[in-house]
């Protein structure tokens, strides 16, 4: 039998910040500021991709099929109590797949058994009895229903959900609810109630469950009934497992990088354009300052590729102030300043544009927004293409917006002494 | 500094197109006899398998990797590392189906990005010719690349996963981003006719390639900037990763004026000597 974790058993790690890392490290007091939200690499936890076995199902059972086991799964994720879970699907080539991160997780060969198998709808009869009342297995099982759906009653509009039982059970079926009427019958979804009713009359071939419910809880009743019925096996096909130090060492090698980088590409732009170097690294520490708050606003999942995007979308930002400067220099040799600066801003524009838009294309097919099928749909290419279509697009308004108007405030400066 | 003094004169670039082309060919040739020869060191990601990270008590980081495995066998490697009081880091089962997957998925990445590449830079250049020399560069890089990784591969044991995958669609926008900006200089020049430099695409090129040149070099060190600390200080798992960036890098830098240009250059020239040699028949 499965035992879930209590939520509160869960490492309390998501999402850690990377800055507040580095302030701890020197003991600086303005925590949680910038609380960033790290991927699976970054903060520890666990990448699962499950395999579908759909090839006992008809072609048109499989997509409904499919959303079930979605459901369920999902269900059992949440029941680890973690946060910031996430469980998607992806369809290549008639494999289905079900995609399933947990962050933070401390047993992850556990979660991934007991998310792994195979939904098992069971239904209970209830003794009562002293000093507790028990409960014992009926016998049926989600193997006995064919199918269920939503309907809604007749005369009060109310949703319940009604299922068929299949031809084999059927007096299985008859016979227990025939023993049991007026008593109550649980039916359990790995251990979780999905409804708990009182029986009212002989079922055979099918039956309703009526109640106060929603239609979304009806609805959902309904999906988990026919993940019941339709058991679809799944295989784990990858696991990645993260371990909590390895992350953060990441995380701060990482931070190092590129606090050494930046610093470097600083240096030499100053060494080689100076003070208009030096107006070309504030703009480029308001870019990193706008990206930061940008990941933290939408907010993006910041994982190892991630931040390689990020320091990749540096050195772009930094060509659009590179273009611009080389072109002043030209541009200086026929005209004063203020104007040469309007017109190497006009005519570098036209590179930047171009050529950044084919690094968009690019990091627009690795990012896949549009989820299409035939493309990665998870994993680290779309943490790398995100944040370098980010940087890409901010360095854009930082490269032109701020460097622009400073170089104009600096060329009034120089035009007054 | 950015002052007056500048040298104004255009350096002839497309006397030496030869060199560039044999230079090219050298290190092409090379990746490519290594991939022939040698193949790729292929990770699990592609192979699928097992890869453990763990740490002994004394503090030691020790890495083991094993082909496919059972369901029992992976379930036995873990619980050794457990009961030998080991901590575990990192712990990977890559099944055998998902690196074919992960290969098709990226081939229909590359094709979609070309494609589009190919269409963004034909229409913006009005010339089917900047497109496909564009293209032909970006494949001369992403050769290089993989060509390199192959001879890492072989001689220093270095394995393709995932990311490197995701380094060299990179490369791919990097390449046609640099190559753009010479192109950008190029038409700007062909639009505003220059009496010194006549419609002549080699005069253009050379004049283009001169004033882009500084650009291209400083622009490069920024980026081989931040990829040289992302591999030296950076970390094991992303080391490789940096470093198929810094060669892709390096490659898309010179395969702009030194690659894209020249074939844009001679591709230019014959078809004029066709389009004289028709003008002469109908004569």
């Amino acid at each position: 039998m499965i035992a879930f974790k209590k939520p509160t058993d869960i490492i309390e790690n998501t999402p850690v910040s990377f800055l507040r890392m580095i302030i701890n490290y020197q003991n600086y007091s303005f925590k949680n500021i910038f609380d960033l939200s790290l991927g699976l690499d970054l903060s520890g936890g666990s990448h699962l991709v499950f395999e579908a076995d759909t090839s006992k199902l008809e072609a048109s059972k499989k997509e409904q099929a499919i959303k079930s086991l979605r459901n369920v799964i999902e269900k059992r994720v949440n029941l680890f109590g973690l946060s910031e879970s996430n469980v998607q699907t992806s369809s290549f080539e008639g494999k289905d797949r079900i995609i399933v991160e947990l962050p933070g997780i401390n047993d992850p060969k556990e979660a991934a058994n007991s998310i792994g198998q195979t939904a098992q709808l069971v239904f209970v009869e209830v003794k009562e009895g002293s000093p507790s009342a028990t409960i014992v297995p009926t016998g049926l099982t989600g193997a006995d229903l064919a199918s269920s759906k939503v309907v809604f009653d007749q005369n009060t509009g109310k949703p319940s959900v009604s299922f068929e039982v299949i031809n084999e059970s059927q007096n299985k079926f008859a016979e227990v609810t025939k023993r049991l009427i007026g008593k109550r019958m649980i039916i359990f979804l790995d251990q979780v109630v999905v409804t708990d009713a009182i029986v009212q009359d002989t079922l055979t071939t099918n039956g309703q469950v009526t109640g106060n419910f929603t239609v979304d809880e009806a609805n959902e009743m309904s999906d988990l009934l026919n993940s019941g019925a339709l058991p679809v096996p799944v295989k784990l096909v990858e696991e990645k497992t993260v371990g909590a130090t390895l992350g953060a060492d990441s995380v701060l090698k990482s931070v190092k990088a590129g606090i050494v980088g930046l610093v470097m590409v600083m240096l030499f732009m100053i060494l080689i354009y100076g003070k208009y170097g030096v107006i070309a690294d504030i703009a480029l520490v308001i870019f990193g300052i706008i990206t930061l708050a940008i990941y933290k606003l939408v907010p993006i999942t910041l994982t190892l590729p991630g931040i390689a995007g990020f320091l990749l979308s540096v050195g772009m930002a930094v060509d659009s102030n590179i273009l611009i400067f080389e072109r002043l220099k030209e541009e200086i040799k026929n005209r004063p300043l203020v104007s040469a600066l309007e017109i190497s801003f006009g005519r570098a524009w036209d590179s930047i544009r171009d050529a950044n838009v084919a690094t968009l294309v690019t990091a627009f097919i690795l990012a896949n927004p549009l989820d299409w099928s035939f493309l990665h749909v998870s994993g680290p290419v779309r943490g790398f293409a995100i944040t370098l279509a980010l940087g890409i697009g901010i360095s854009l308004f930082t490269g032109i917006v701020v460097s622009r108007n400073l170089l104009r405030l600096f060329a009034r400066e120089e035009k007054r002494i | 500094m950015i002052s007056k003094a500048w040298p104004t004169a255009s350096v002839n670039w497309m006397k030496y197109r030869l060199l560039y082309f044999a230079i090219s060919a050298i290190f092409l040739s090379a990746g490519i006899f290594s991939l022939l020869k040698w193949g790729l060191n292929l990770g699990i990601d592609f192979t699928g398998g097992v890869v453990t990270e763990y740490q002994l008590p004394n503090g030691e980081i020790k890495n083991e990797k094993y082909g496919v495995k059972s369901e029992e066998e992976i379930n036995k490697i873990r619980k050794d590392i457990k009961t030998q009081g080991f901590k575990e880091l990192r712990f990977e089962v890559v099944g055998p189906a998902i690196g074919p997957e992960l290969i098709k998925k990226t081939l229909y990445a590359l094709e979609i990005s070309a494609i589009l590449i190919l269409f963004w830079v034909a229409i913006q250049f009005r010339s089917i010719k900047f497109g496909v020399s564009a293209i032909l560069a970006m494949i001369h890089d992403s050769l290089i690349l993989v060509g390199g990784f192959s001879l890492l591969g072989h001689f220093m044991g270095v394995e393709i996963d995932f990311l490197f995958v995701t380094a060299v669609l990179t490369i791919l926008s990097f390449s046609v981003h640099d190559t753009i900006v010479v192109y950008d200089r190029i038409r700007e020049k062909q639009r505003k006719y220059d009496p010194m430099l006549g419609s002549d695409m080699t005069k253009i090129a050379n004049s283009a390639l001169t004033e882009t040149m500084v650009r291209s070099i400083n622009n490069s060190f920024t980026i081989i900037f931040m990829l040289l600390a992302l591999v030296l200080v950076g970390g094991d798992t992303i080391r490789w990763f940096g470093v198929a960036l810094l060669i892709g890098t390096i490659s898309g830098t010179y395969s702009s004026p030194f690659v894209a240009v020249p074939i844009l250059v001679t591709w230019e020239e014959i078809s004029n000597r066709f389009k004289n040699r028709e003008k002469k028949l109908k004569k």
